[in-house]
């Protein structure tokens, strides 16, 4: 039912970047239909191969980093590969404080992330 | 003639649409994210009026959106979609105190899994208490515990 998509993606030699339209990740319903989106190119993919982008991104909440779990349970599944890149250091903070930096592979750039995959 | 309740200190108590200068108020936000961002605005524009740098109108702003939305989801899981929750903020140039109280029954904060247990950490929720408490300076809530305060003090620079 999301009528107008959230993210702008691409996709070279089986990689699919992701980057965040939105400036700000907080809305739910936003960020259900990002998760939805995104779940698509998973389901797709055999094994899906994936690098999120936050280059855009000035605020997110918990709930985004909610989805964003969502997301990696959903790649690991398929055992594919997920990674987080060009997050500015007030995002990345929480990520820290939530100890999801752990969790999630980050990279300072796309083409850092894009080569840890390949 | 005395004064009429209007004239008595309690800015904009009903909208967000007037008074965008003030630095303190008492407001009813509903369950719409058009005001819930509009109050992290106003919010974190009276911080910059008053000197706070960008990281701290960022740590005001990702808390107040956290106790607003855990508001609704928790305090107002059984209440009508209709249901506002009250915020009062005071933006002072020391410090920024802001509190959300919903009309739930409250709930026991010191029973909040930490979620960054390694049996939490790959939740899907549960972390927002979490971030409020690490980006504000105090935090405390009352004894139904349906009303959270939170203060900010501006750091030393």
């Amino acid at each position: 039912m999301s009528s107008q998509s959230r993210l702008r993606m691409s996709e070279d030699q089986g990689i699919t970047t992701v980057e965040f339209i939105d400036r700000n990740i907080l809305d739910e319903a936003n960020i259900q239909a990002i998760g939805e989106e995104i779940a698509g190119v998973i389901e797709r993919s055999s094994p899906p191969r994936l690098v999120i982008s936050f280059s855009n991104v000035d605020h997110l909440s918990s709930a985004a980093l909610g989805q964003l779990i969502t997301i990696n349970n959903k790649v690991r599944e398929k055992s594919g590969a997920l990674r987080l890149c060009n997050i500015d250091p007030q995002i990345y903070e929480v990520f820290a404080i939530t100890k999801l930096n752990k969790i999630f592979e980050i990279h300072n750039t796309t083409e850092d992330a894009v080569s840890s995959i390949g | 003639m005395a004064k009429g309740p209007e004239a008595v200190a309690s800015p904009d108590r009903s909208s967000l649409g007037g008074g965008g200068a003030a630095s303190r108020a008492s407001l009813e936000i509903r369950n719409d994210r058009g005001e819930i961002e509009a109050l992290g605005m106003r919010i974190t524009e009276a911080a910059g009026r008053a000197g706070y740098s960008d990281a701290s109108c960022f740590a005001v702003r990702l808390a107040v959106e956290e106790a607003v939305v855990n508001a609704f989801r928790h305090g107002h899981r059984d209440a009508s979609p209709e249901e506002p929750v009250d915020v009062e903020f005071d933006v002072s140039a020391e410090r920024i105190r802001v509190s959300v109280e919903d009309h739930g029954r409250g709930f026991d904060p010191s029973a909040v899994p930490d979620p960054t247990a390694p049996e939490n950490i790959t939740k899907t929720s549960g972390r927002g208490l979490l971030l409020i408490r690490s980006y504000m300076s105090d935090v405390c809530h009352n004894d139904r515990g349906n009303r959270i305060e939170m203060r900010y003090d501006k750091p030393a620079s």
